[in-house]
């Protein structure tokens, strides 16, 4: 095994983790998007919560949950060795540089976009997996959809879930297109599709996100 | 030749790759429009000699855009504002009368410093002869045309050999990363049938000197591709990852 060990810490295959573990998220935000959309049902929560609880009793979606959970910890792990060696690779910065001459500040910020994403990640996860899983092991009914009106009440939380998604906005709008660059996928034919493709899903997904917990502090959502 | 723009300069001088060095300022006066920034330079230089000081050491060779010599970071960009060329083919004219132009040497890791504006840029060399290269018999040269190769493949192979291995890329990149420079010597070879036999093992040593000389990793950011003087395709980064990963999937190497 020794090709593959030489694989994964080549900067090559560093950043092939990056990018199956990214869309791998990805693909885990569209599910998580349009699950919680259904509070848009405006129907008491009624729905939402069924989602909720399928969710987190299913035996599948336990899987699943491991398999995410270590995604997410692999891209992340990976992500702070990979802006070590790269800020190893300039000791001694520039005195001046002009990096909007020739590419996207979000592109050049995606470590601090990513570290964004992980504090907002710690309090997102605090706010409704933690709960949801103490209830579930203390054998307690627990109703996710009160717990969302109640939290995004506070409007300090509403800001910070905002700040969160504008993050991964940036983060998506350089990470979707990358990854598919990183896996040496670019072709005339294709990249110009992948690249809208991008920019929607960047788009649409952290939008629909944004709007819930406005919603419901604005007392649309009852 | 002399004109009517004064610059001033500041300029990073260090005596030695051991040294700590510094930014330093110069006025230069009389400055041409048509003089090139390398002959603002010798001006300078001359100046700086006549008036018994040590002279900036630069690194520069054919003064005509294709040896890839002459490294300056310009007001935070390889090779000053103009995009496509190298620092020799830009003109004062890029300039206005009373501007100050800072002038960095190419910052890595894997380029140290030598002296002043010049860099060690020797890992470039050592990440050609971990690959960069084919193996052939000796003996008479075969026929002109003898190997059929098509038009698109040829194109895309002489684009790619265009890189003049100059470095801005590694000066561009956040990272200081290698990858523009080692997918265009990958692909050059890759796309040809003359590298064919050799292709798997190329890629693979390849990649390993550039992670070996410390080069930063690839965040796909394009600021190698908009600043490379001779327009060196992001695609051949995309062309080396499949190689790399290929090769290490399914080549026999362990
Ligand atoms: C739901 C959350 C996230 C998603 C969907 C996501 C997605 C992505 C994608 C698709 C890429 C591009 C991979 C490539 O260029 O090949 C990427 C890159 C990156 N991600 Fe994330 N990411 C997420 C969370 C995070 C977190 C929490 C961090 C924490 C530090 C992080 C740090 C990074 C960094 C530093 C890169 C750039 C790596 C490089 O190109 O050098 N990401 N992400
Ligand atoms: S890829 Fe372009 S910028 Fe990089 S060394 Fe070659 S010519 Fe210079
Ligand atoms: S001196 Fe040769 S490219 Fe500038």
């Amino acid at each position: 095994m020794n090709w593959l060990s030489k694989m994964f810490s080549s900067s090559i295959g560093q950043k092939f983790i990056m990018s199956i573990t990214g869309l791998f998220l990805i693909s885990f935000l569209v599910v998580h998007c349009f699950l919680n959309a259904l509070i848009f049902l405006n129907d008491g929560g009624r729905v939402f919560n069924m989602g909720a609880k399928f969710m987190s009793t299913n035996p599948v979606i336990r899987i699943v949950e491991i398999v995410l959970f270590a995604g997410l910890l692999l891209h992340i792990i990976r992500a702070f060795i990979l802006m070590n060696l790269n800020n190893k690779s300039r000791p001694i910065k520039y005195a001046v540089t002009n990096g909007k001459a020739n590419s996207k500040w979000y592109s050049r910020s995606m470590g601090l976009l990513g570290t964004l994403l992980l504090l907002f990640l710690i309090i997102h996860l605090r706010h409704f997996w933690v709960p949801t899983k103490i209830a579930l092991f203390s054998g307690n009914e627990h109703n996710s959809f009160e717990e969302l009106k109640e939290i995004f009440s506070n409007p300090i939380f509403v800001a910070i879930y905002e700040l969160g998604v504008i993050s991964l906005f940036y983060h998506l709008m350089h990470g979707f297109q990358s990854a598919f660059q990183t896996l040496g996928l670019n072709h005339s034919k294709y990249t110009p599709f992948i690249q809208t493709c991008g920019k929607l899903y960047s788009f649409i997904i952290p939008f629909i996100f944004a709007l819930m917990p406005l919603a419901i502090f604005m007392g649309f959502i009852k | 030749m002399s004109g009517n723009m004064n610059i001033t300069l500041k300029v990073w001088r260090q005596k030695n790759s051991n040294a700590k060095g510094e930014l330093a300022e110069y006025k230069v006066g009389d400055v041409s429009p048509d003089m090139s920034f390398l002959e603002m330079f010798d001006v300078l230089n001359e100046r700086l000699v006549s008036e018994n000081n040590e002279p900036i050491a630069f690194d520069h060779d054919c003064r005509e855009g294709i040896c890839g010599m002459c490294s300056m970071f310009i007001n935070g960009r390889p090779h000053g504002p103009k995009e496509g060329i190298t620092t020799c083919q830009l003109h004062m004219r890029s300039f206005k009368d009373g501007d100050t132009i800072v002038v960095e040497p190419w910052r890595a890791q894997a380029f140290p410093v030598i002296k002043d504006l010049i860099v060690d840029r020797t890992a470039f060399d050592r990440i050609i002869a971990a690959g960069g290269y084919i193996s052939v018999n000796t003996g008479n040269a075969q026929d002109a045309n003898n190997i059929a190769i098509s038009k698109d493949n040829a194109d895309e192979a002489f684009a790619a050999a265009a890189c003049i291995g100059c470095g801005a890329c590694v000066a561009a990149c956040k990272n200081a990363s290698a990858m523009l420079f080692v997918s265009a010597k990958v692909s050059q070879l890759a796309l040809l049938p003359q590298g064919q036999p050799e292709k798997q093992t190329r890629v693979l040593s390849m990649v390993a000197q550039m992670d070996a000389e410390g080069f930063g990793a690839c965040t796909n950011t394009g600021a190698c591709e908009a600043e490379c003087p001779k327009g060196i395709s992001l695609k051949n980064i995309a062309r080396m990852n499949r190689e790399y990963l290929g090769a290490q999937l399914c080549s026999e190497k362990m």
